[in-house]
């Protein structure tokens, strides 16, 4: 065990799976003799070579499209795209072509790619360093969408991404990289070192793809949340005393239907929360589903707290961003239905 | 304000439009044989003229000619010969099988089928093409089975591609050729990743990329030479300028640039110009450009200066957008009527040859079809399997797409 950040956990999961697999390659922007901008690939490119982790040009779009080439001749990347809100140029890459190459090949060529990227708000980073695109790539058929909300789900899961035979969107809430921030602004945020789920387990161990964590028991409401909203909800349940399940959801695509379920027949409400914006949101697939699964369960109707419908603003950061104020004024409102 | 202060929008115009005679006296086209042939590892800037240029070997008598020629014994010629006709005959075939309502969609190669016969010869086992829609001789080159190509043409029970993918969207791993998308210039920047894969391997493969005049102004082009240029990936960029992007002409997507392969200046990459419609000169611009690739030299991009003469694709007429005579008129000619001119004049082919080789090759091509019809067609026959549309989403089937067959009740 070592006490890790999310983004030494993050590092060690790249190193783990470079000294294991040689075909296990790493680059993107700033990510070979510096690190990366938040440092996730740091001594990554001393310990393995250029060769094995490089800087690129400063193209999304070849980033992705160049680890699509390369997994096509048998290497696994694992790619970062600086931040999330740069993604976009590589769209095409990831939906039209790494997405449905073992599909449209029969499985002759596949695309076993990770791809990287920091998401959501919290660090006044403004509309192009604080955007959550999870639900444009939860859309796309043959993606799989994972957002890990601590070091040691960050470590697991990450391994288990690179591993994993299809491409991965890997989506690393940025305001969770030094600590469980639970939308208290104003306070400090407990650094990952004095927290349980800083200790990581040393070497290689999986976090399986596919499978939700109840990070709190409780049976008066079921939270649907992931990254950063994981600790907000907690906040949110421990400040109005309703006794929440909360679970994090770990991997949006595929998504482990059958924990919500049980959860939500259990308590019969359920609340989704999210940053992304509301409409179109992940929040309204999670909606539908406990809908059409626990319908005969439900006491109130569901109730989704997200981002509202407008760019991420930078001064109004904090009127913008799902705190624990909001989240908790949508448990009391369930609870009073 | 005066008129001539105010400023005017540019839309470039090809010469010619329906109705007009096309007359292409005014392109420069060099006389084969006076291009001269630089060392493997020559310096790009020393070079930069070649992409202004056209290398060529046949001449208009059909004697190949000057540096780039000897490259090809008698039998490789014949063969070449038979490959640009067998394409050419399986796509007639195929095109009349669209027609006939076999299968929904075809594109055919009519005048650019020395381009892809001929690259790919120069090419070794374990090399990877990641080609468009328009190469299909690269599986041709290689004598892949032809049924195998029509099954997927026509989405039968024997569709290697299960009957997911468009007509003609071929993938072939063991063939180096790579799954065609239909998405644009996106293969492009792929062709460089894996040849960048190849070197940090340290291996010996080589890829190339294929994209057309009109793609070139994808981003992805910009993309591929960026990266082919910083990290001199051993890949050749193929470029087919074959003067139309459906009823677009090549003007829109080159602007002032002169020419494609100029396009390769800016990254410092060795950029040749090629007549497209000259086997011979393919071949040998092909190799030189594999060699370089192959002693760690970089990358290469070859323009193929050629022109499309069939339309786009089967939902294509270009007799709306340009000259009906207007391939007649093109000044490089049939590659295959060139071919066969080259091969009378050397004595190794003859008329009478030629005719029965055209047989044989109907032949063939129509025993493929028989069988791959045996099948099934798009609209009769055997068929892929409903249950099919459901695998290879994934490695492994979710529980979402389980229940979903499930109530599709397939």
């Amino acid at each position: 065990m070592s006490r890790m950040t999310m983004i030494q956990a993050i590092r060690d999961a790249m190193d783990v799976k470079m000294g294991q697999d040689e075909d296990v390659v790493v680059f993107g922007e700033d990510v070979g003799y510096f690190g990366g901008v938040f440092r996730c690939t740091q001594g990554l490119q001393e310990k393995y070579g250029r060769n094995r982790c490089f800087d690129t040009p400063i193209n999304e779009s070849g980033i992705v499209g160049a680890a699509i080439g390369m997994a096509a001749y048998g290497l696994r990347p694992c790619v970062e795209i600086q931040f999330a809100d740069y993604v976009y140029p590589a769209y095409d890459q990831i939906v039209s072509e790494a997405a449905r190459l073992r599909y449209r090949s029969a499985g002759d060529f596949t695309a076993p790619i990770t791809i990287r990227m920091p998401t959501g708000g919290g660090i006044f980073g403004g509309q192009t360093h604080s955007q959550s695109p999870e639900a444009v790539f939860t859309q796309v058929s043959g993606l799989k969408v994972v957002v890990p909300s601590n070091p040691i789900d960050a470590k697991g899961l990450l391994i288990a991404s690179i591993e994993d035979d299809d491409p991965v969107i890997f989506l690393e809430p940025k305001r969770l990289y030094n600590g469980p921030f639970d939308g208290h602004h104003e306070q400090p945020v407990t650094p990952w070192s004095k927290h349980e789920l800083g200790e990581v387990p040393d070497g290689h161990y999986t976090v399986p793809l596919g499978k939700a964590k109840v990070t709190r028991e409780g049976s008066a409401v079921t939270v649907l949340a992931y990254g950063t909203m994981v600790y907000v909800a907690e906040a949110a349940a421990r400040e109005t005393g309703i006794d929440a399940e909360i679970i994090d959801l770990r991997t949006l695509l595929p998504l482990d239907e059958e924990t919500i379920i049980a959860s939500v027949q259990k308590t019969g409400r359920c609340v989704v929360v999210h940053e992304a914006t509301l409409t179109s949101g992940f929040g309204g697939e999670l909606l539908s589903r406990v809908q059409e699964t626990c319908f005969y369960h439900l006491e109130a109707p569901i109730i989704r707290v997200a981002g509202w419908d407008t760019p991420y603003p930078h001064a109004q950061e904090w009127d913008y961003f799902p705190g624990p104020a909001r989240v908790g004024r949508a448990l009391v409102k369930v609870m009073e239905a | 304000m005066s008129e001539e202060q105010r400023l005017h929008l540019h839309v470039p115009e090809p010469e010619f439009r329906p109705g007009d005679t096309p007359d292409f006296s005014n392109v420069n086209i060099p006389s084969a044989g006076s291009v001269r042939r630089p060392e493997i590892d020559v310096a790009p800037e020393e070079i930069r003229d070649m992409a202004y240029s056209i290398i060529r070997v046949l001449n208009r008598e059909g004697e190949a000619v000057g540096p780039w020629a000897g490259e090809l014994n008698d039998e490789e010629l014949i063969e070449g010969l038979r490959h640009m006709m067998t394409l050419r005959t399986f796509d007639a075939r195929m095109m009349m099988a669209q027609r006939q309502g076999k299968t929904s969609f075809y594109m055919q190669h009519l005048g650019e089928e020395a381009v892809s016969t001929a690259f790919q010869k120069v090419l070794v086992k374990g090399d990877m093409n990641f080609p468009t829609y328009r190469q299909a001789g690269l599986l041709i080159a290689q004598d892949y089975p032809m049924v195998k190509m029509m099954n997927q043409i026509y989405s039968n029970e024997e569709d290697p591609l299960h009957g997911r993918q468009l007509p003609i969207m071929y993938s072939e791993k063991e063939y180096g050729f790579f799954s065609i998308s239909g998405n644009l210039g996106t293969q492009y920047i792929q062709a460089v990743g894996w040849a960048m894969a190849s070197a940090i391997k340290h291996d010996t493969k080589i890829a190339a990329g294929w994209i057309g005049d009109g793609s070139t102004a994808e981003s992805d082009f910009h993309a591929s030479l960026v990266f082919a240029s910083t990290y001199k990936a051993p890949v050749i960029l193929n470029v087919v300028n074959n003067q139309w992007a459906i009823s677009t002409f090549q003007g829109i997507a080159k602007g002032g640039s002169g020419t494609f392969a100029a396009r390769g200046h800016g990254f410092g990459i060795p950029s040749l110009r090629v007549d497209g419609n000259d086997y011979l000169a393919v071949y040998a611009v092909a190799k030189w450009a594999a060699e370089r690739a192959r002693r760690n030299l970089g990358p290469v991009m070859i323009e193929y200066v050629t022109y499309r003469a069939g339309g786009h694709s089967t939902s294509d007429d270009p007799a709306a957008y340009r000259p009906k005579k207007e391939s007649d008129a093109w000044p490089l000619g049939d590659p295959i009527e060139r071919m066969k001119l080259h091969l009378i004049g050397k004595g190794i082919w003859s008329e009478a040859r030629h005719k029965q080789a055209e047989a044989e090759i109907r032949d063939q091509v129509l025993i493929a079809q028989k069988e791959a019809e045996s099948h099934g067609t798009l609209h009769s026959g055997g068929a892929p399997s409903a249950r099919d549309m459901f695998e290879d989403v994934y490695k492994e089937m979710p529980p979402h797409l389980r229940r979903q067959r499930q109530e599709a009740g397939i």
